[in-house]
């Protein structure tokens, strides 16, 4: 029983990491349909930009926070406008290999500036842990829980009431409409990025405290198609039951025979596309043949 | 003679379905053979291995454009086929003995088998949602094959004997020479059937899917029989290469057969040109000699700029994202039309068109 809360715990905290991470995949594709192979480079970056401001510049972390988070919003930018926006209208194929170029690239960049080993960082989350009926709970995890439940409900509501999250959700809806009432349909592009960068960050904090920051965080991106698959492609509210649901089956998974899980959110990702491929939450949109 | 290309002019469809069409064509086709013949006594055995592992690539490669490229279908899964060719040859020929011709006809068969099964999604699913079904089948094929014990005795990894010609065994000293010729001759075959393949009815109906699968299945192109097809065809021609790697570098781990290939091989039709054989080659030559060429270009510029070849892996893990960054953004189509546009500027020079 013990062993079983310890599992729910742990797949709970990563399926909320989880689910910020595919929250910056399902801003982007909602606003600019475009699918983004180059996520887990963004919690990669997300991590060592937090590290930069937090220890080699040794910023109190509040402040590291915010200059990690002006960072990312500039990087996602300026991606946006170099990379993506040229590719607006092309076909799947050429948008998809440009996130994996892209992706390369920034891999390779994060590896020339700062190695390949990997950095201790001092932990922000609080340390230790706690007993619940048996199981030892580690806090960093609890509070990760926490922070990515507050992130989420706030661009839940940025989206539900905002005026950018409503013209945002009007450009993913009909881009021409959007364009006719006037919404600048080009800066939501930017901004859907910059967002994207910034939970990408949130996201790689929390996995580089509770973790240590090195590459290994790409590994994270992969992952993402589950849980959006799961989610539906366009819904916000898909990333966290399905980031939950991922985190949960894959850690009950690693419990019954270790390794499992690195094969269990594929499996889960091919059932759902042939019964369900829009997801639980998604848009009935999806192009049958 | 110079204004012999002003038009091509068919009078019978003979003539239109021929291949090539023109007398430099033609030329510039028995020049790259008389290259293809000369270039092992031209290179030194460091830079011939470069150019089998090109011509291994060359094989995947035409294979997968023939999915993406003809077809339309995008797929992810490449990794996880060459393993499954390289696997199968490598059992089959190791601890059933049988002999390695019998062995790689048979890796290609169960390939091309298996890319049809894991192709059954395309049926449902179209675009993003097909690309990110074949990443799904890659980690799952990936984790099959790292997991299943019983494929590598434990240990790992599959050793594979040293390949032998009519009970004549490779020596170490000419081991790069012959595999030469093993290896171009099989691409040389490989690319032209690829090119004959676009000449008859399953080619063509390839292609039909990728322009408009509703029309073409209005003109009585059977959807189903020629996806599965595709992804048949395709996986064959990806078996075929990962049989010939396991022989080649005579160890099969999985390793060698990551996301990180397909990628690789996605890179390759995409810098090369999607939809056209000849991109296929140039794509993968492209891609292939990057990594080789960049680390003599460190080597060559370490006096002046350590930086280079300090961090020359991930100086290549740059490049090679970069090269497919630029080619999409400024020459979607590839090296193949960038090699076109040069010889129409010949050709029409001193006029602009």
């Amino acid at each position: 029983m013990s062993e079983f809360l310890q599992l729910t715990v742990y797949g709970l905290a990563n399926g909320a990491v989880l689910a910020l991470a595919a929250l910056g995949f399902v801003l982007i594709y909602k606003a600019t349909s475009v699918i983004n192979f180059s996520q887990g480079e963004f919690l990669l970056i997300g991590g060592y930009l937090f590290y930069t401001a937090f220890v080699l510049f040794g910023l109190p972390w509040t402040l590291a926070v915010v200059v990690g988070v002006i960072a990312a919003a500039l990087l996602g930018v300026v991606i946006e406008r170099l990379v993506l926006r040229p590719l607006i209208g092309e076909e799947p194929i050429a948008v998809i290999m440009v996130t994996i170029g892209l992706a390369a690239v920034l891999r390779s960049l994060v590896q020339m500036f700062y190695g390949t080993t990997p950095r201790e960082m001092p932990d922000v989350l609080p340390s230790g842990s706690v007993d619940v009926a048996g199981a030892s709970v580690p806090l960093d995890r609890l509070t990760a829980i926490g922070v990515a439940a507050v992130v989420l409900t706030a661009f839940s509501a940025f989206f539900r009431w905002s005026r950018h999250g409503i013209a945002m959700r009007a450009v993913a809806d009909d881009q021409q409409a959007a364009l006719a009432q006037g919404i600048p349909v080009q800066r939501i592009f930017a901004m859907a990025w910059a967002m994207a960068a910034v939970s990408a960050l949130i996201g790689g904090l929390l996995l580089a405290d509770i973790t240590e920051v090195s590459q290994n965080l790409i590994g994270f991106g992969l992952i993402v198609f589950p849980v959006v698959i799961l989610g539906g492609l366009d819904s916000v509210p898909g990333t966290i039951v399905g980031g939950l649901t991922i985190g949960l089956i894959s850690q009950y998974a690693e419990g019954f025979s270790p390794g499992a899980s690195q094969v269990v959110p594929y499996v889960a990702l091919v059932l759902i596309l042939l019964v369900r491929p829009y997801g639980l939450f998604g848009q009935v949109r999806i192009e049958r043949v | 003679m110079a204004a012999t290309a002003t038009g091509i002019y068919h009078t019978s469809y003979a003539s239109e379905l021929r291949l090539r069409h023109t007398n430099a064509e033609k030329l510039r086709l028995w020049l790259a053979l008389a290259g293809l013949v000369a270039l092992p006594w031209l290179v030194n055995p460091y830079w011939l291995g470069i150019v089998n592992t090109i011509g291994i690539a060359v094989i995947g490669a035409v294979g997968l454009n023939i999915l993406v490229g003809f077809t339309g279908q995008i797929s992810l899964g490449q990794g996880g086929f060459l393993a499954v060719g390289a696997f199968t040859s490598a059992l089959l020929s190791g601890r059933a003995g049988l002999p390695v011709p019998l062995s790689v006809l048979a890796a290609v068969l169960v390939t091309a088998g298996i890319g049809a099964f894991f192709g059954l999604p395309a049926l449902r699913l179209k675009g993003l949602y097909l690309a990110i079904a074949t990443l799904a089948s890659q980690e799952i094929i990936l984790f099959v094959v790292r997991r299943w014990d019983w494929l590598t005795a434990g240990q790992g990894f599959l050793d594979v004997d040293r390949l032998t010609i009519f009970g004549w065994k490779i020596p170490r000293v000419s081991f790069e020479f012959t595999w030469y010729w093993v290896i171009a001759g099989v691409a040389v075959l490989a690319v032209i059937a690829a090119r004959n393949l676009f000449r008859c009815a399953l080619g063509r109906s390839f292609m039909a899917v990728r322009d408009q699968d509703i029309a073409a299945s209005a003109i009585g192109v059977d959807l189903t029989r020629t996806k599965l097809m595709a992804f048949a065809v395709s996986s064959g021609y990806v078996g075929l290469a990962g049989a010939l790697t396991a022989h080649y570098t005579e160890t099969v781990t999985w390793e060698r057969f990551t996301l990180t290939v397909s990628i690789q091989y996605l890179a390759m039709i995409i810098v090369g040109g999607l939809g056209s054989v000849a991109g296929a080659v140039y794509g993968a030559t492209f891609v292939m000699l990057l990594p080789p060429l960049l680390a003599e270009l460190a080597d060559l510029l370490r006096p002046g700029m350590p930086f280079l070849a300090d961090q020359l892996p991930a100086v290549q893990v740059a490049a090679f994202g970069l090269a497919i960054m630029l080619f999409l953004l400024f020459e979607p189509r590839g090296l193949n039309r960038i090699w076109q546009r040069a010889k129409d500027y010949v050709r029409f020079w001193p006029f602009r068109y």
